[in-house]
């Protein structure tokens, strides 16, 4: 239960850091390290070179200027959670947060570093999916926009190239009036999801559902957008009925086997209360046009 | 790379940031301990925890799952409770670190927190203690304590304990924090 041997670099500066992701072909980027440094401990990684990010500071930013929620990759996760400007702009940014680890995780742990470790049941990963949020990845040659849905391939697994680094995590605000919500389950709290939904609600003139959006985590290889939910609930009055029925459409999402948390059957039967949950919630929240 | 592979490292040098540090490599960090000044020479691979119990004698921060789970090993760095197990020795160059051992005033008076696990029976084998103590205590002066019984064991669910059943522990974490709030 300790760390393998590896070769460790700490850059003053991005750039810095940008140099030594180029010239290794197998680097680790040790963040917050509250996910790293246990797959450290576990041996289960075995890197050539670790890369500290601890002294660049230019990736600790938060800014929330038009329409995108800007989050600097070595943020740490209780910064944002409490940033109060983001929170007017995006509550469920913070919902959503309260269920990552423990507090005493959060505030070592970072948002890049959380979405670049990609569990398929942690919580940023599902809400950049659920949100359309965008990834920055930064190499020596340049600069690239990453759109959510490409970002996440496979557990532990993104489009990041070995030599590119996740620098910004952008969160889109949510309209005006949009209700939100996110929830999850699990055995204990803090630990990791045996199945989470998050939802966006917006209402029309009349009251009926203009745009659903949901996602989910814990039950795929990757978080997924729940499409033939959204699609269901686009146009339908809002309420106990048209909620149940998103839920059980929800429930194909589910394409994980049975393990040691919890067997498909019953993941699935959760997920379609969890959809329902967050849709009533979301409902809730929700204010149509003035 | 740097080559000092002595073991007493009198000659390892702050992190420089184009050096690459093998395994064996020395680097040298410069932090508060509990109000302390403490410069050390470590491996870019010593986990907090085996920093503080082996190189300063520290033992009192326990050592338990080592993979952030059971929060027997929490500090404070910086005034925020960290895991020390998932943190290097490293990344704490600069910072300030509180351990248990930090709580209690120097001629032994218990802090309020520590007061409260007696008197309340927040402990029994004491192996979670420290970690809980650490926690409890930041929770105590910085946070806002829930005003239900379930929502106080959800702030504390960070730390694990096997013996008490937590009854004990959520009406020290009460107590002490009545304590602090009373002395204003």
């Amino acid at each position: 239960m300790k760390p393998p041997c590896y070769e460790y670099v700490a850059p003053d500066t991005l750039a810095g850091a940008l140099r030594v992701r180029a010239e290794c072909e197998d680097s680790v980027v040790l963040a917050g390290g509250q996910s790293l440094v246990p797959t450290l401990n576990f041996r289960l990684a075995n890197p050539d070179t670790v890369i500290d990010l601890r002294r660049v500071a230019e990736l600790a930013t938060v800014d929330t200027r038009d329409g995108m929620i800007r989050v600097g990759a070595m943020t740490r996760q209780r910064t944002l959670e409490r940033n109060e400007a983001a929170f007017a702009r995006n509550p469920l940014i913070r919902e959503t947060m309260e269920y990552i680890a423990h507090p005493v995780i959060r505030s070592r742990g970072t948002i890049g570093g959380s979405v670049a470790h990609a569990d398929p049941a942690s919580e940023l990963p599902c809400l950049l999916v659920l949100l359309d949020g965008e990834l920055t990845a930064r190499s020596s040659r340049g600069e690239r926009t990453i759109p959510a849905a490409d970002f996440f391939e496979f557990v532990f697994t993104t489009a990041l190239e070995p030599e590119e680094l996740l620098v910004e995590v952008a969160f889109p605000v949510l309209e005006p009036g949009e209700g939100w919500a996110f929830r999850e389950f699990a055995r204990r709290h803090g630990d990791f999801a045996v199945a989470g939904a998050g939802a966006t609600l917006l209402l029309d003139d009349a009251g009926r559902i203009a745009r659903a959006r949901l996602a989910a985590c814990g039950v795929a290889t990757t978080p997924v957008r729940l499409r033939a939910a959204e699609e269901a609930l686009r146009g339908a009055e809002p309420g106990t009925e048209a909620f149940r029925a998103a839920g059980e459409l929800a429930r194909d999402a589910v394409t994980t086997v049975d393990d040691t948390a919890a067997s498909a059957d019953y993941r699935r039967h959760l997920l379609s209360g969890l959809v329902n949950d967050v849709l009533t919630r979301a409902a809730a929240r929700a204010r149509g046009p003035r | 790379m740097n080559g000092n592979h002595g073991t007493d490292h009198l000659d390892a040098e702050p992190v420089d940031g184009d050096t690459r540090y093998g395994p064996d490599d020395r680097i040298a960090i410069s932090l508060t301990v509990n109000g302390e000044k403490v410069e050390a020479a470590v491996s870019p691979r010593l986990l907090l925890s085996d920093f503080l119990r082996g190189d300063l004698g520290l033992t009192g921060t326990h050592v338990g799952c080592e993979h952030g789970v059971c929060g027997a090993c929490t500090v404070h760095l910086d005034g925020m409770p960290a895991r020390s197990c998932l943190t290097m020795a490293v990344q704490v160059d600069g910072m300030e670190v509180r351990t248990v051992e930090g709580l209690a005033e120097p001629d032994g008076t218990l802090h309020p927190v520590q007061r409260a696990f007696r008197e309340c029976h927040g402990l029994q084998c004491g192996f979670c203690t420290p970690g809980f103590l650490m926690a409890v205590t930041h929770l105590v002066e910085n946070e806002e304590l829930a005003e239900t019984d379930d929502g106080l064991r959800a702030q504390l669910a960070g730390n694990l304990c096997r013996c008490t059943g937590y009854m004990g522990i959520v009406a020290a974490t009460r107590r002490a924090a009545a304590e602090i709030a009373s002395k204003g």
